[in-house]
């Protein structure tokens, strides 16, 4: 596939606390680690989504200036970022090997809506789902 | 004085064990704990990062679930307002006709009219769409209301 969504990135407080949280914690994979001066390109990926990446990026210069870099942050450790989703196989067993590994659960699994579903949180304040995938078929790429 | 990263990281700790039992007690002093915040200074710092007390947020979490359970269910307004926290059937009418202006059963009334034409849809749908989508609805309202009419009532609750 070569259009579409290829990077999206969170705002994180740390960014070698994120890596070993995306890495270490959920399973992620360093895809880019490229610093320029105090810059620091970082993304992740997901071991099977190839094509896309998760950037991990730290308010601040050169990007944004001292005030807004701050009020990004705050932003972030309040949890007022916009929802995130994991999809999983089985959100129960996913949730048993993450919790071992410090994972910080806002909410168990729960039965929900045909489907199992619980919460956590990155160690930034940002939000994820994580869901398991319906049973029912996707039609997703199916052209 | 403005409020760190750090601590605000901490005080989202405390909201999201309100979010996720709001049904529960939930004194000051654990919610200190879970943010490593003082008794003393919680209360203001929470109101200062989410807008409003924890007790007045813990209040509006459990409106909002009580009214989900009163559309979607039809479990007695009683069991509504055990099920979400109350131990009193007064004080769940007083405080969710604070936040909504109409009393439990007059909300379900309004909200439940033409209950057979979902018969022909999955239930797992029925409740997906039915959801409420109330983080805007309450907020709203509790800014411009609660504050007002809640305040003093609730004062010595914090």
């Amino acid at each position: 596939m070569s259009n579409g969504v290829n990077v999206v990135g969170l705002y994180v407080r740390d960014q070698d606390e994120a890596l070993e949280f995306y890495v270490d914690k959920l399973g992620f994979r360093v895809h880019t680690d490229a610093r320029n001066g105090n810059y620091r390109w970082l993304t992740v990926q997901h071991p099977q989504q190839p094509s896309f990446q998760l950037g991990l990026f730290k308010p601040g210069p050169p990007v944004h200036d001292a005030a807004t870099a701050k009020t990004l942050s705050e932003v972030v450790a309040k949890g007022a970022m916009p929802p995130l989703v994991l999809e999983v196989d089985n959100c129960r067993a996913a949730y048993e090997r993450m919790s071992a590994r410090g994972v910080e659960f806002t909410q168990e699994p729960a039965d929900r809506y045909g489907t199992v579903d619980a919460g956590f949180r990155d160690p930034s304040g940002n939000g994820w789902k994580m869901i398991e995938v319906s049973t029912k078929p996707s039609s997703q790429r199916s052209q | 004085m403005s409020q760190t990263p750090e601590l605000l990281r901490r005080l989202l700790r405390a909201k999201d064990r309100i979010d996720g039992a709001p049904e529960k007690d939930w004194p000051v002093r654990r919610l200190a704990e879970v943010s490593a915040v003082t008794e003393a200074h919680f209360a203001r710092e929470f109101k200062k990062a989410f807008g409003l007390p924890p007790h007045r947020y813990l209040l509006t979490r459990r409106v909002e679930r009580a009214i989900a359970l009163l559309r979607d269910t039809d479990l007695p307004v009683t069991q509504v307002a055990f099920q979400t926290g109350w131990n009193s059937l007064g004080t769940f009418s007083r405080v969710f006709r604070d936040i909504t202006d109409e009393s439990p059963g007059e909300f379900r009334a309004r909200e439940r009219p033409v209950p057979h034409e979902r018969e022909q849809v999955p239930e797992c749908i029925v409740r997906a769409t039915h959801r409420p989508d109330l983080k805007t609805a309450v907020s709203e309202k509790r800014r411009k209301k609660v504050a007002g009419k809640m305040g003093l009532q609730l004062k010595e609750a914090l």
